[in-house]
């Protein structure tokens, strides 16, 4: 019988990526509720330093792949390589990061394994032995909950959203053949053209400055990067200002951009029009500063200026910069 | 070159989304249906490697009969023909049962290369390109905000997490489109008319030999969290109200 709880962890360049933490804790959760183990697949090369990590965050048992050819992630090789030690082992419950990578190969195992896989799911819980997952739709238009009625359940887990916790406990290591056949490696990256932002994605940042419109050219961005540098937050824009060639196509917030749930969210002359509310309204916090009290962003605001951003922004900065030095 | 787009009908991105009191579902009464954004850019991207490499483009959707007009909208653009999944029994089919059904319908006609979207702005799944390419047995690139094809293989940038990535993939494959690939043309009036009379072919379930059975079951629909009413910070001093929402921020919110 299909059994434990079992996430695909994520390195990037000998690192584990905070998701991987965060898939942890939120698989600990459940193991705890259906009385198992926890259980973390990590693929790549070179990694077998940080495999015991996984152990501090509360993971059973580590299954290791270490082989050159899992390194940089391919969708083949991974979906081979996870496809492999899942058949051994039979997990009820495969949790993945709603991340770039997370969700290339979610998909694809899925189709693999045919079996169901919620994406970027906000909350996962136990109700009659199963993990009903919820996740939201229209890009949080709405919520679903859905439950896979094959094994493994599989959902992939929004990034910020989960609680990673430290535990005193140490995972054991279980190195396993990936089985790679050189046959089906079909496709390679070639290139990799790093961002030297320095700066967190959208969908991982835990602060957001979003400007729209209202920043009346790309310059104006200046005093959003300013305060963004001071908060250690990135820095997203509406429709509007991407379309507008202000800012790169990447910072797009919205149902046809990046759906974000940041801790704070600080939307700076964005009217907040339903394409883009609908991206960013399940922020824990969202500050507005709009010059029209009208605007519909206020009506997700928890905090709202109604004045010139041109004003409120620079003295936003000069008051976090007396705080956080 | 036979390239494939497959296009998803789905609400206009304007559409206020009510859940029915039963919370078994959307209510549909209102609500204007459109062409997923992203498979806009799939679409575009088969016309242009069709004007550059000659062949033709076959697009595929799965839906009810209303369907047929995103299907029109797509020959309206340059398409040649279209395939029409229709039958009650899928109707708000899974990404697996989707997918099943669209693997079965593509692999009746030639294909070197499928276009998919990256994520159909309804359901937000963003499954149903992989597992298409997995069911076909061929190779995948997701999230593509830039093509180049060459010969046998293709060259595809893909953005994620502080990176850009350019992998290299043989053909057929199946590309996912995400906004920055191109700027989707719009339907011409001649396109229009003639899109009325290019051919499209309507199966079912049973034609296509595909099964109907879920993977995932919707337990229910729920609105989203109502957020507690806001808090506006007033005055006439930008300064003053500057200090007082760093001050929310660090002592209430505890975000800062
Ligand atoms: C299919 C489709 C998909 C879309 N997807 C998205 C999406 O994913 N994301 C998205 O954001 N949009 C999306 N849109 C666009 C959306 O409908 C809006 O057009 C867009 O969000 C507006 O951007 P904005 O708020 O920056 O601009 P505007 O609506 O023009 O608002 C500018 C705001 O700035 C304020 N302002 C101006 N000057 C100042 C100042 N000096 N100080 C303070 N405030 C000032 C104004 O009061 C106004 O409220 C989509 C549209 C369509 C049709
Ligand atoms: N019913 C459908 N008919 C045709 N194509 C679909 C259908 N559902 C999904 N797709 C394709 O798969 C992409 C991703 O959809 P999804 O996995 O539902 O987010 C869409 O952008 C479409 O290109």
């Amino acid at each position: 019988m299909a059994q434990g709880v079992w996430i695909v962890a994520e390195q990037r360049d000998g690192a584990l990526r905070k998701i991987s933490c965060e898939l942890a804790g939120a698989a600990r959760k459940l193991a705890d509720q259906l009385g198992t183990e926890v259980s973390a697949v990590l693929l790549g090369s070179g990694i077998e330093g940080i495999a015991g990590e996984l152990g501090k965050y509360g993971v059973d048992k580590i299954y290791v792949a270490d082989n050159a050819a899992l390194e940089p992630y391919t969708t083949d090789a991974h979906a081979a390589a996870v496809f492999k030690v899942v058949k051994e082992n039979d997990p009820a419950i495969l949790l993945f990061g709603a991340s770039a990578q997370g969700k290339d190969l979610s998909a694809r195992l899925a189709g693999r394994l045919a079996t169901g896989l919620a994406t970027d799911c906000t909350e996962v819980k136990i109700a009659d032995g199963k993990m009903v997952a919820v996740r939201p739709i229209y890009a949080g238009k709405c919520f679903i909950e859905v439950v896979s009625l094959a094994n493994p359940q599989m959902a992939s887990l929004r990034p910020n959203v989960f609680p990673a916790t430290e535990t005193a406990k140490a995972g054991t290591i279980v190195k396993f053949d990936p089985g790679l056949d050189a046959a089906q490696l079909k496709t390679k990256v070639v290139e990799v053209q790093k961002d030297t932002s320095g700066r967190a994605d959208l969908t991982e940042a835990s602060i957001i400055v979003s400007g729209g419109r209202g920043m009346q050219g790309p310059e104006g961005y200046k005093i959003l990067e300013e305060l963004a540098d001071l908060l250690n937050a990135t820095v997203g824009a509406s429709r509007a200002a991407v379309d507008a060639g202000w800012r790169p196509l990447a910072d797009q917030v919205g149902q046809t951009g990046k759906v974000v749930s940041p801790n704070l969210y600080i939307a700076c002359g964005i009217s907040g029009a339903i394409q883009h509310l609908a991206g960013m309204s399940s922020s824990k916090y969202i500050v507005a500063v709009n010059k029209d009290s009208e605007a519909p962003i206020f009506t997700k605001a928890d905090f709202g200026i109604v004045d010139d951003l041109f004003k409120v922004v620079p003295e936003l900065t000069k008051e976090c910069r007396k705080l956080l030095g | 070159m036979n390239i494939v787009a497959c296009v998803k009908q789905v609400p206009d991105t304007e559409a206020q989304i009510r859940v029915k009191p039963d919370g078994s579902g959307i209510d549909e009464t209102g609500i204007k249906w459109v062409m997923n954004a992203y498979d806009e850019y799939g679409v575009e991207e088969a016309l242009r490697l069709k004007e550059k490499h000659g062949g033709d483009v076959t697009i595929v959707s799965l839906g009810p009969a209303r369907s047929l007009e995103a299907i029109r909208t797509a020959l309206a653009m340059g398409a040649d023909k279209g395939i029409h999944i229709c039958d009650p029994a899928l109707d708000g089919a899974d990404a697996y049962v989707t997918a099943s059904a669209l693997a079965a319908a593509i692999k009746g006609i030639p294909f070197d290369v499928i276009f998919c979207g990256q994520r159909a702005v309804d359901d937000d799944a963003g499954q149903v390109g992989a597992m298409l390419a997995e069911l076909l047995g061929i190779p995948q690139v997701t999230v593509v905000t830039k093509l180049e094809v060459n010969g046998a293989s293709i060259r595809a940038t893909k953005p994620v997490e502080g990176a850009q990535l350019l992998i290299e993939s043989p053909l057929p494959c199946v590309i996912t489109a995400q906004k920055g690939l191109n700027e989707p043309r719009y339907a011409s009036l001649p396109g229009i008319m003639k899109a009325k009379k290019k051919p499209v072919d309507v199966k079912n379930a049973q034609a296509l030999g595909v099964s109907a059975e879920a993977k995932l079951k919707v337990l229910k629909f729920v609105p989203p969290p109502a957020r507690p009413p806001g808090k506006i910070i007033s005055g006439d001093d930008a300064v003053a109200k500057a200090s007082q929402l760093v001050g929310l921020l660090r002592q209430e919110a505890k975000v800062i």
